[in-house]
């Protein structure tokens, strides 16, 4: 195969950890073989290239671009609109690009509160000067320049048109495998899907399930659950019951309660609201009191425990903002 | 292809029209709701003329989906969809809009309602579009009917549904069947002997070949829906077999010990430890009371068991469940008698001589612990004065507001057998009179004529504390003459409270197990208050007598006799139509978690081992859509009320709302 015939395949990478670009890589030797399957032409974290290289390509000519990562800054919501224009095929991939992830709860707070924190509060923070980032900066050698931190996270798909989504924080190595040879070979799924299996993480776990009734949520230090029995029955918040499938039941098969990273299933619109009717249904309590300690006790932190990965894309997005911030056009 | 979408807005009249500017909310529908190709607003879209225009507009006009804008869907979804099914639509994409119980009968400000209408029209719009068609089931009718309560009302429902040739279960939790009604000495306002056109019957009841009678049983569990409910029956240990006890009575003259009679004799009375309420029970079988038996208390006695000529005592029985199908239920579970301790201002239990209207029953019936002699507490002291206090519990915002119906009447009746009986004085101390039935106010003018003194006041106290000669040793009723205009203190000698008929104490709890609800009061809720005043919203669940409040026997026997034959009519059509609004799961997103399948009230969620899936069994579901909910996996689907249908319905609503500046800022 000619290098000019080869696929073009660029991967992208906003706010996030950086862990999907390591995943990509933990694809192993498979690497090669997408690197000789496609023409990768922008991967800033594993080989140079400039955004300038990018703009100067033909709009549509780059036929795959892998784009990890929300959406916070001025900065990144430009490259996604570039990476868009010049994508034949845009994938938000993995959970910070499909649904906000880690960097979505910053949208509990405000830039002022996000930037309070960082750069005054914190205790490992020494700022006596008070210094926050501007924009804009005169110094000798000119005007400086930084992207604007915004407000709210967005997602990829609320930012620019999306073609398919992959789950998973990061994604797994197969299912990456398995969505590029997809593309690869043309077997799509309709535009705006996402590429799994439309089921929950209970499907692929092992352990006995009966019907639940739970008294009291467990936090994992504070037992350690019998390997058999579903982690649910025994009080471990686990995610699964709700979380697309796909992973293999990675988490509770090593006794750990899955925490929901690949999203809400096929056709539901709020993870969270999934999570919360389905455990509220299983409370084994008819008495107010007991239910809220019951709630009070087991579940200290609702928005981090159901909204962990999705609160950005959530029906909710963000905080509400204190009525004094208006919101500023950026 | 694009739905063509009518839109209909009735006048109601002027119910809706009053309120809400219709003729805007039909042209504005049509020049800016999406799809909409006919819009019109008319005078009374359910009548026959309105009815016509939907169906001429389908044919016509080729409409695909119908909104009417008018009353709530309980009163005329019906009459709409049957419109559209006329022409050939599928009833199921007809959507109802409540412009009248949830706009104008609510609203006060016309532009505000005009716009509130908009909303829902528009709302209703974008929801009809995303409906799909339904076919309705049809399941078969079990012939059988449980029957829950044995009084009047349970009577004669049975009666009617037994001697029509159909096989009726009757549940009741005393020994016997006969309810309140066996505890009376006369019936107003004609006087006859309660006992008289009871027992017949009862014993007609006892002795039906299309009855199976269960007393001393109480329904555990109901599942199932119209058609075929299966009913758990806990039929509770009489340690007396039914089969051979002959009713001789031998073990309950022989038993040594007595017991005070609360329920039957209203505490006037003694039974003994192994009785039957009243000796014309039905049944005969007696049953033993274990809390005070000397057999069960010490292991001393058994003298039943030794007298008894046919070996029927057995005090090793147990409870029994029982599971029957039936494919309607009758509830006619009956009332009990308000507290009168609740209100100590009247002394009742602190002041002997302060009787409750039940235990006056008992004192005035010839069958009674004194053998009908009208005597104060001493038991032989005939009183020279009776007080009848009316409303006690009822009509009292503290209380109960409700009016009780029949204390009024009961009270001329107490009024007529005093006067009958001894020499005494009588006053009763109503609020207002009511004897609206028949007969009724031609009995108060008998019984003002008779000498019964009236005295039209609400009692403040009921007081032993004499302030003067002639009030000594006498119970004084204090109250305000309302006719007269001052207030009196009346001594007196007796006092009959006549308290509130109230709810039994576990109405909500077996209202919850037929799946009915009950009004505020605690009554259970009838389909519609005029035109349904015996079914439920419930289909098979049937209410009759003072379950669904407070009424006299005559309204109690027409409302058994009602129900029963509503019953009648399900039978005899053989099927009934389901509603196709169920919950369904998409076996391929479900993956057997087991979250749902304890939620559903209907029992309708089973799982399928096999196939490691949970899957609804369509005809037990109500669409109630608790397991849609549930469903953490998004995997159960309620038809009718799908998620894509509600978001067109919420993006309908919100028509006007200005998308706002994205919450991204800096």
């Amino acid at each position: 195969m000619s290098q000019a015939a080869k696929p073009k395949l660029a991967i992208y990478w906003a706010a996030s950890c950086g862990g999907c670009e390591i995943s990509i890589l933990a694809i192993n030797e498979k690497i090669l073989d997408v690197a000789a399957a496609f023409d990768i032409v922008f991967w800033p974290c594993a080989a140079d290239g400039k955004v300038h290289d990018v703009e100067k390509m033909a709009d549509g000519s780059i036929d795959v671009c892998l784009f990890n990562g929300g959406i916070r800054t001025s900065e990144q919501e430009y490259m996604a609109q570039l990476m868009r224009r010049k994508s034949k095929v845009l994938v938000a991939f993995g959970s910070c690009a499909s649904e906000g992830c880690i960097p979505g709860l910053g949208n509990m707070n405000t830039r002022e509160e996000i930037f309070d924190e960082v750069y005054t509060k914190s205790p490992a923070t020494e700022n006596p000067q008070g210094i926050r980032p501007q924009q804009e900066t005169n110094m000798p050698e000119g005007k400086l320049h930084l992207p604007m931190f915004y407000d709210t996270l967005k997602t990829l798909g609320q930012t620019v048109d999306v073609d398919y989504y992959l789950p998973g924080c990061p994604p797994e190595a197969d299912n990456i495998w398995k969505a590029v040879t997809a593309i690869v070979s043309g077997q799509l799924p309709p535009k705006g899907a996402t590429i799994g299996v439309n089921t929950t993480v209970c499907d692929e776990c092992s352990r006995k399930r009966t019907e639940k009734k739970i008294k009291a949520f467990k936090r994992t230090w504070e037992i350690l659950p019998d390997a058999e029995t579903c982690l649910l029955e025994q009080g471990l918040l686990c995610c699964g019951i709700a979380t697309r499938a796909g992973c293999g039941a990675l988490c509770p098969q090593v006794n750990s309660p899955c925490i929901g990273c690949h999203g809400a299933n096929e056709g539901v619109e709020d993870f969270g609201s999934r999570m919360m009717t389905g455990l509220a249904s299983v409370i084994d309590s008819q008495d107010h009191e007991e239910i809220d300690r019951i709630i009070a006790q087991g579940i200290p932190d609702p928005i981090g425990t159901f909204y962990r990965f999705s609160l950005a894309s959530s029906l909710m997005r963000r905080k509400k903002k204190p009525a004094d911030s208006a919101p500023a056009s950026h | 292809m694009a739905e063509k979408v009518g839109i209909y807005v009735c006048h109601c009249g002027s119910n809706i029209a009053g309120m809400v500017d219709v003729e805007e909310v039909a042209k504005w529908a049509g020049a800016n709701i999406p799809d909409v190709v006919v819009s019109r607003d008319y005078k009374f879209m359910c009548s026959s003329l309105g009815q016509q225009m939907i169906e001429d507009d389908i044919k016509k006009e080729g409409l695909t989906r119908v909104v009417v804008g008018a009353c709530s869907p309980h009163l005329h979804e019906k009459t709409f969809r049957r419109a559209c099914s006329n022409a050939g639509m599928n009833p199921y994409l007809c959507q109802m809009t409540n412009l009248r119980e949830h706009v104008s009968w609510v609203a006060v400000d016309r532009s505000a309602a005009t716009l509130k209408a908009k909303a829902l029209v528009s709302a209703s719009a974008e929801r009809v579009k995303m409906q799909k068609p339904l076919e309705p089931m049809s399941v078969k009718v079990n012939p059988a009917t449980l029957v829950i309560g044995g009084g009047i009302a349970g009577l004669q429902a049975t009666l009617e549904l037994a001697d029509a040739g159909y096989h009726v279960y009757l549940v009741e939790r005393e020994p016997s069947i006969g309810g309140h009604m066996a505890q009376f000495d006369k019936t107003f306002p004609t006087l006859d002997c309660s006992a008289c056109i009871l027992t017949p019957k009862m014993s007609e009841v006892g002795q039906h070949e299309n009855v199976t009678m269960m007393t001393y049983a109480e329904v555990e569990e109901v599942s199932g829906s119209v058609g075929e409910f299966t009913v758990k029956i806990r039929k509770r240990a009489r340690y007396v077999e039914y089969a051979p006890c002959t009713g001789c009575g031998i073990c309950i003259e022989k038993c040594p010990q007595k017991v005070v009679d609360t329920v039957f004799e209203a505490g006037l009375g003694y039974r003994k430890a192994i009785y039957t309420p009243f000796p014309q029970a039905v049944p005969r079988v007696p049953v033993i009371d274990v809390d005070n038996c000397r057999w069960f208390k010490q292991q001393k006695c058994k003298v039943c068991q030794k007298l008894c000529p046919t070996n029927a005592i057995n005090y090793d029985q147990q409870d029994e469940v029982v599971e029957i199908k039936v494919g309607n239920i009758i509830a006619a579970t009956g009332w009990k008698m308000f507290e009168s301790k609740g209100l100590p201002q009247y002394g009742y239990g602190r002041l002997a001589n302060v009787f409750t209207s039940l235990e006056f029953e008992r004192l005035c019936n010839s069958a009674g612990p004194t053998n009908g002699k009208i005597v104060l507490r001493d038991g032989k002291t005939e009183p020279k004065s009776v007080a009848i206090i009316h409303c006690v519990g009822s009509r009292d915002t503290n209380h109960n507001e409700y009016c009780s119906g029949i204390c009024c009447m009961a009270s001329l009746k107490f009024g007529h057998l005093v006067l009958e009986k001894t020499n005494a004085e009588v006053y009763s101390f109503y609020i207002d009179m009511r004897a609206n039935q028949k007969g009724y106010e031609e009995f108060y003018q008998r019984l003002l004529a008779e000498g019964m003194n009236f005295v039209r006041g609400k009692v403040a106290e009921i007081t032993d504390a004499a302030r003067k000669p002639s009030e000594e040793g006498k119970l004084i009723i204090q109250c305000e003459d309302t006719l007269q205009g001052r207030q009196r203190r009346i001594p007196v000698d007796m006092v009959v409270l006549m308290g509130a008929l109230e709810p039994q104490a576990d109405a909500k709890e077996t209202g919850l197990k037929l799946g009915i609800s009950c009004s505020m009061a605690g009554w259970y809720t009838e389909r519609h208050p005029k035109l349904d005043p015996v079914a439920t919203m419930t289909d098979g669940v049937f209410v009759a007598g003072v379950c669904q409040g407070p009424k006299d026997i005559p309204a109690s026997v027409a409302q058994g006799a009602a129900a029963a034959a509503r019953v009648m009519g399900m039978i005899t059509k053989g099927t009934v139509t389901i509603e196709p609004i169920v919950a369904s799961v998409t076996e391929e997103e479900c993956s057997g978690c087991k979250i749902c399948n304890t939620m559903c009230p209907y029992n309708a969620i089973e799982f399928d081992a096999a196939k490691e899936v949970s899957h609804v069994i369509t005809a037990l579901c109500k669409g109630c859509g608790t397991c849609v909910a549930a469903c953490p996996a998004g995997a159960i689907t309620g038809a009718h009320f799908n998620n894509q249908q509600i978001f067109a319905e919420i993006e309908g609503i919100l028509w006007d709302a200005k998308p706002q500046a994205e919450p991204v800022s800096a």
